[in-house]
């Protein structure tokens, strides 16, 4: 049997795990309250008379995933480990990569899922002007794929422990590492320590999320960014089988 | 089918499994028997590609493990320690998973699962959740998705643990009867199981093997091992010790008095040969003997004998 058959096998089957719990669900709903009352209540959607999501809808988004991404992701091998079927799945006849794609393919399938039940705002800001599509396309694009780089950072923290929720908290720091990397005043913290080394400050301000999804906010699909995520995403599943090679050796 | 050579696995410092060797062919069912902690999970999860080895190579049905682990973990069936299933999913659906994942699809894999659902007794849990399920149900569901591909090998880490008597009995004839047309490596403690099911078995000890051979070879290692019992009628017990105790092939003779009864067990010098079963017809000519019987020698004995520490020679 090919890769693509068994990745799509396990992704099946994670995606099934997701919604016969009821944690696929009060993702969901809190994902959606969540979007709804920034975008409305904070983020001023009405007061700001623009026939545009990004201020008020898309720059939340990096701080929603940063607590709900890691929800989703810490099951992923944390509960595979506890429970034991670890010694099953990579017992059968497939290779550990494509059990790692495959259930990263499935969480980040169900968040885009989440994000795709967002349509409401998309169809209210229509209906009340006409805003670029395609500005508002690229963001979603752009915001999914963040999405994905959280998910595979908590793919790691999943590796590592037996317990979902230290997983869940190393994973949050890790997210927040990401985001406040490009955050000025941490920019300036780190001018100071490193006594102006400017190379190093902007190889460490190159890894935060916000730089890079703000080209897609603007309505640029810009291939630096697109590749800065997906070089996250494929770094970090690495690291992940990895880490799970290194619980079999020792 | 199975081929382990100068298996090692070390943790840290401790050495789980020091340098094993055996073979499994088709048409064998191999017990391997030891302590907790002997290091029989380990060397089974090595055979199954869980684990690599520190050292040694193992060849399942002439594909390494480690080179060509793909090819040779289709051919193995595996059932780890504790049965692990996902607890999120129906019996239902957790062996249509594994079918998939064995590269079964449409009718094959729909015949796969009705023959394993017959064979394991899993139709009235079919819909029911894993984690829902009975310590013997959810043994069984593991097992049944262990020979959903009907692989040649089959490698079971305790099969029968927490099993009802009348499941293990299943489970074991299960076992026998697929160890005929399959290669079986099964892990027990339970000694009875390698009378039962097995052609041969390993006594495993401090990862080290320590006995090797059908289960009348390793009988035959025991002190019991053609001992002959005897039950005497109006005989003096000192007067049996006496004649019982002369005898050339004799090593000692234990005896027991209740009432007028006397019941002597004599071991032999060397196991097994029939001679002492002989001299003990000849020298109780005379006596009023009411039963009178050769011991094959106990499993048990020489269980404890091979892993006990302080009589480990």
């Amino acid at each position: 049997m090919n890769s693509f058959g068994n990745i799509k096998t396990i992704a099946k089957r994670e995606l099934l795990a997701y919604f016969s719990s009821p944690v696929a669900y009060v993702f969901i709903v809190i994902f959606l309250l969540l979007n709804g009352f920034f975008t409305f209540m904070v983020g001023g959607f009405f007061e700001r008379g623009e026939a545009s999501l990004a201020n008020s809808f898309f720059m939340w988004h990096p701080w929603f995933y940063l607590f709900l991404v890691p929800a989703v992701g810490m099951r992923l091998w944390a509960d595979e480990r506890r429970v034991g079927t670890l010694e099953l799945l990579l017992t059968m006849p497939i290779a550990p990569w494509e059990a790692i794609v495959g259930k990263f393919v499935a969480s980040w399938l169900f968040l885009g899922l989440a994000l795709v039940l967002t349509f409401p705002v998309v169809l209210t800001v229509n209906h009340l002007g006409s805003p670029d599509n395609g500005v508002i396309f690229a963001a979603y694009v752009g915001s999914w794929l963040m999405a994905g780089a959280y998910l595979a950072v908590s793919c790691i923290t999943s590796a590592v422990t037996r317990s979902q929720v230290v997983s869940f908290i190393v994973s949050v720091v890790a997210c927040l590492f990401l985001i406040l990397a490009g955050f000025p005043p941490v920019i300036n913290l780190l001018q100071s320590l490193t006594h102006n080394w400017q190379w190093l400050v902007d190889v460490i301000t190159s890894f935060s999320v916000i730089t890079h999804f703000d080209g897609f906010q603007k309505g640029v699909l810009d291939s630096r960014d697109i590749i800065f995520f997906l070089s996250v995403i494929g770094f970090s599943l690495f690291t992940t089988s990895v880490i799970l090679r290194t619980h079999r050796t020792s | 089918m199975i081929k382990v050579e100068n298996l090692t696995k070390t943790f840290g410092t401790k050495r789980a499994v020091d340098n094993v060797s055996f073979n499994v062919a088709r048409g064998e069912v191999l017990g391997f028997l030891g302590p907790n902690g002997a290091g029989k999970s380990t060397t089974m999860r090595m055979i199954t590609g869980f684990f690599p080895p520190s050292s040694g190579k193992i060849t399942v049905g002439g594909f390494d493990i480690l080179e060509q682990p793909i090819p040779a973990k289709r051919l193995i069936g595996y059932l780890p320690e504790n049965a692990p299933a996902y607890t999120d999913m129906t019996v239902h659906g957790f062996l249509d998973f594994t079918a998939e994942i064995r590269g079964l699809r449409g009718d094959a894999k729909k015949s796969a699962i009705n023959r394993v659902v017959e064979l394991c007794f899993l139709n009235a849990v079919l819909h029911q959740n894993v984690d829902t399920l009975s310590k013997g149900y959810r043994h069984r569901t593991c097992f049944a998705q262990s020979i959903i591909h009907d692989p040649d090998i089959l490698v079971l880490d305790e099969p029968t643990d927490g099993l009802d008597p009348n499941q293990k009995h299943e489970i074991r004839q299960l076992i026998r009867k697929m160890g005929e047309t399959k290669a079986i490596i099964f892990s027990t403690h339970i000694l009875e199981e390698v009378d039962a099911v097995c052609t041969r078995a390993i006594i495993i000890d401090r990862g080290a093997i320590v006995a090797n051979g059908t289960p009348e070879e390793l009988r035959r290692k025991s002190e019991w091992a053609g001992a002959v019992t005897l039950r005497l009628n109006g005989v003096p017990a000192n007067a049996v010790q006496e004649k019982l105790n002369h005898l050339r092939t004799a090593k000692k003779v234990s005896t027991a008095t209740n009432g007028n009864r006397v019941t002597a067990t004599v071991f032999p010098r060397t196991a097994g040969d029939g001679d002492l079963t002989r001299e003990v017809i000849e020298a109780t000519n005379g006596w009023q003997v009411e039963e009178l019987r050769t011991e094959e020698g106990r499993l048990d004995e020489v269980f404890r004998n091979l892993t006990l520490p302080d009589t480990k020679n």
